[in-house]
């Protein structure tokens, strides 16, 4: 009764709200002198700006040598130009800049939030353009974040979650650049040279390999002349070859390791979709259904809430340039790994025969788009929604369309989008923990 | 270096104001004592609700441990108006984000959401406030979702299980010696009873603060909080009793074993916090004890440790300003390759000793200073954040306006301050010294297997 009388209220509600908040932001885009994209968005109410330069230069691109593109990353704020990683900080840290940098799968990025203060900014500007721009790499620098990475590597080894999560991509992918895990593995990084990471900056950090966004409190012509400086004086180069098409498995694996935990971490899963991809919101509403909304999604009303098997249980698609996974996941106690295992893909195989219900599809539909204000109710999500649009190329008017083309999914597409994509009988399956062929 | 420290002196010269106007908060309070904070922020046609109680682990006895933190997973499970799960999902189908945590000095719980739908999560939230139904059965699931999250985040890492196991020892009587999630033995043998008796106890609005941050009107919240909160009944709290900790006579040390590949140290000094504190500016001194030795690259640690010496692969200091009780003073790390704990734990006492011994240098003050007013104006992006530093202050019983003066406060703080905090905290007989002692993992087989997939068309 309570539910019934709330929805009509809610119903008003929304068609009033969906007029003023439907739209994003306005999205303004021009090229460089030396061939890099720039994507802006004018901010108000915070004297902040934020710069994100994102290269194709992730882990995608490591060639043989797994672990090259997130050395190289570390390496840019250990010293640049006349400075050493001591005064690089000191320049950021004394006007309280903060500066970022990392790399993922498809990408390689660098990132600064300041202040818009020209005096806190522009030194802060200056030494994010010889991050970029002229990064030392110098043989202290180099072998002591060598050593440091292979620390964290070992400590991977701790962690059945993060192995079995290591051995999924693994098995997911075979032979493809998404299959080894992004900060490499021992062997390969004890490999790498100073030399390697000089060649690879010189190669994938160029021009027409970045793109540039800009968010904040900054006018046009600000923005303008950050983004001809940062990144002036590097070479125009070339944007990076296409990835190799992931192939799909031919057949179900299941792959069990055994691990001195209390747990055992499930994955299961195919390679999924791609960020631009024709399925892509008929797969992410029907997952979201599926296992993709936390606690009222399908995977954890059958594994959590009506057999308390695990603490989180879920399924996601993540999308790369090319397809990344979809991932269905777990963790539980000793004994119960094949029975939780099994809850998970009969949820899935179960939602496939069934699609989903109209209810389902319209309270998933609702969660959706009425949070979609959400995504977009700070700078820095802002500039992760902007920098995905710009690296993955979608339409500039993606954030205006998005709930328009939520709401048209209908159930029969989400049938049709995962029984094309998503074959239960192909699932690639790895279980680390307590319950693996230790004691046999 | 002089560069920025002129710099830093430009920043400190420009009052808050020229960086952006400070954000009004609005403080009410209805007549069964729940306190309401608006704080008004119209970037985003959005508003987030956090309800926050006063009670967490630390309020907790023994044999009840982590009580709190299982009564906020049952407050999902149903009223007696709503059937157990429909919280949730009325928030999602509403757009909304909703989650809670519990800590030692807290419970929370909260819900972000387009802003018209504000009603919805302050008509959920009092219903639950006074009418939770405790479900047996539902219980027991839960209980087994607890231990799964127990496995999780304190058994299955070797790093929270020391970490677990240096407060008990830090701590001989002071209840942050409990782990928030609770030991085991105690969250499997909780009851139903129990949690009864722990829900009646504590949850009431005068108990509770209740937080809105975004693109709201207080007023029109103030008497939204009147319709759905205002009929609730406030109960009669007992008193909190204060359990002190004892006087720490001379250094303490644990070893934690456990299947690991890397060994790790961890130190904590006793330290007053903000509230309680006979001098309060011994805290903000403490604050920038902390922003000396781990406020990014160019802070101590970071340059002289991993860099410099190159004796850490990793390492990092904080300090707990807005804890209820006094807490530690934390310092952690892990040795590089070919280095032991020892030597780690040599060079930190070495930089715990220049605290002590020499002020901080100016440079150093300026640039924590700098980070902590810029950081200042970086965290009202976040309207979430916001709302999180009002509630956890007004729960451990500091006023919210605290949270204005942090700015002040810290510029205030002098290198000879910094050095008398430390000559007087950061002594031996206030040490917990913790080493994680990794023993070796079983190689352990793969088996690939071929078989049909499970999960065809009966469940196990």
């Amino acid at each position: 009764m309570y539910a019934k009388k709330l929805n009509i209220f809610l119903c008003a509600l929304l068609t009033l709200w969906a007029v003023c908040a439907q739209a994003g932001p306005a999205i303004q885009t021009w090229n460089t002198a030396n061939g890099t994209r720039v994507y802006y968005v004018p901010t108000e109410g915070l004297p902040i700006v934020d710069i994100r330069v994102v290269f194709d230069a992730g882990s995608a691109r490591d060639g043989a040598q797994f672990g090259l593109a997130t050395l190289t990353s570390g390496l840019l704020d250990t010293g640049a130009g006349q400075w050493n990683a001591d005064a690089i900080a000191q320049r950021m840290e004394g006007v309280g800049a903060r500066l970022g940098s990392g790399v993922s799968r498809d990408t390689a990025w660098v990132s600064l939030r300041s202040l818009t203060s020209p005096k806190l900014l522009e030194p802060a500007l200056d030494t994010l353009r010889e991050i970029i721009q002229h990064p030392t790499f110098s043989a202290t620098d180099f072998e002591r974040e060598k050593k440091n990475l292979l620390v964290g590597l070992k400590q991977r080894e701790e962690s059945p979650g993060d192995l079995a999560g290591i051995a999924f991509f693994h098995t997911l992918y075979g032979s493809h650049p998404y299959a080894h895990p992004k900060e490499g593995n021992i062997d390969t990084v004890e490999k790498l040279t100073r030399e390697d990471l000089q060649t690879f900056y010189q190669h994938y950090y160029v021009a027409k390999n970045a793109l540039i966004v800009i968010v904040g409190e900054v006018d046009k012509a600000k923005a303008e002349s950050i983004a001809n400086g940062l990144l002036s004086g590097l070479p125009a180069g070339e944007a990076a070859p296409a990835l190799p098409k992931v192939e799909q498995p031919a057949a179900s694996k299941t792959e069990r390791k055994f691990f001195p935990s209390a747990q055992t971490h499930v994955y299961s899963g195919v390679p999924g979709i791609k960020a631009v991809d024709p399925d892509y919101f008929p797969l992410y509403v029907g997952n979201h259904i599926l296992g993709g909304s936390g606690l009222v999604s399908k995977i954890t009303e059958e594994v959590r809430e009506k057999r308390g098997l695990s603490y989180s249980a879920f399924s996601y698609f993540y999308p790369f340039r090319e397809e990344g996974p979809f991932l269905m996941g777990l963790q539980t106690k000793k004994g119960q790994s094949d029975e939780a295992l099994s809850v998970m893909q009969k949820t899935l195989r179960d939602f496939i025969n069934a699609g989903p219900t109209l209810k389902e599809l319209e309270a998933s539909k609702k969660n959706i788009t009425g949070g979609f204000a959400m995504r977009l109710d700070s700078n820095q999500k802002l500039v992760d929604q902007v920098a995905s649009i710009a690296f993955y190329g979608l339409p500039l008017d993606y954030l205006d369309t998005f709930i328009g083309k939520v709401d048209a999914v209908t159930p029969q597409e989400i049938q049709k989008a995962f029984k094309t994509r998503i074959d239960p009988d192909k699932l690639q399956t790895v279980l680390v923990g307590a319950d693996g062929p230790h004691e046999k | 270096m002089a560069l920025s420290r002129t710099l830093a002196c430009l920043l400190l010269a420009a009052p808050l104001s020229l960086q952006a106007a400070s954000p009004k908060v609005s403080e009410f309070k209805l007549d069964n004592g729940l306190k309401l904070l608006v704080q008004e922020d119209h970037r985003a046609p959005v508003a987030v609700t956090q309800v926050w109680y006063k009670v967490g682990s630390s309020y907790e006895h023994g044999g009840i441990t982590g009580i709190s933190h299982m009564l906020e997973h049952m407050m999902f499970k149903g009223t007696k108006k709503h059937p157990p799960g429909e919280f949730s999902r009325i928030i999602a189908a509403n757009g909304g984000s909703e989650n809670a945590f519990t800590g030692e000095d807290y419970t929370a719980y909260f819900q972000t959401l387009e802003k018209s739908r504000l009603p919805i999560s302050f008509e959920l939230e009092a219903d639950r406030m006074r009418s939770l139904k405790l479900l047996p059965d539902e219980f027991a699931k839960e209980q087994q979702v607890v231990l799964e999250e127990r496995r999780l985040r304190t058994d299955d890492q070797p790093r929270a299980k020391l970490s677990e196991q240096f407060n008990a020892v830090a701590f001989s009587d002071s209840p942050y010696r409990n782990p928030v999630i609770g030991w085991p033995d105690d969250v499997s043998r909780l009851t139903v009873s129990d949690l009864s008796d722990w829900y009646q106890r504590w949850y009431a609005p005068n108990n509770a603060t209740i937080v809105v941050v975004g693109d709201v009107k207080p007023d029109e919240v103030f008497k939204l909080a009147q319709k759905h909160f205002g009929p609730l009944k406030p109960s009669q709290l007992p008193a909190l009793k204060p359990q002190a900790e004892i006087d720490q006579l001379g250094i303490r040390r644990i070893t934690v074993k456990a299947p690991a590949k890397l060994p790790f140290l961890a130190m904590g000094y006793k330290t007053p916090v903000l509230h309680g504190a006979i001098d309060e500016s011994e805290a903000y001194a403490l604050e920038v004890a902390a922003g000396v030795l781990d406020g990014g690259n160019s802070a101590r640690l970071e340059s002289r440790l991993v860099r410099g010496q190159q004796i850490a692969a990793s390492v990092g200091a904080g300090y707990d300003l807005y804890s209820r009780m006094p807490a530690l003073f934390m310092i952690e790390g892990t040795p590089v390759q070919g280095k032991s704990v020892a030597d780690l734990e040599k060079s930190l006492l070495e930089q715990v000793r220049l605290l002590r011994d020499e002020p901080v240098t100016t440079e150093e003050l300026e640039r924590v200073k700098a980070q902590v007013l810029a950081n200042k104006v970086f965290e009202r992006d976040s309207i979430f954040y916001q709302a999180m530093q009002l509630g956890t202050v007004e729960t451990v019983g500091l006023n919210w306006k605290i949270v204005d003066e942090f700015v002040d406060k810290i510029n205030a703080v002098t290198p000879q301050q910094v050095q008398q905090v430390a000559k007087k905290y950061l002594i031996e007989d206030r040490l917990s010294i913790g080493y994680l002692d990794p023993q070796p993992i079983p190689e352990g087989q793969t088996a690939p297997e071929d078989r049909a997939p499970v999960g065809g068309n009966h469940v196990r």
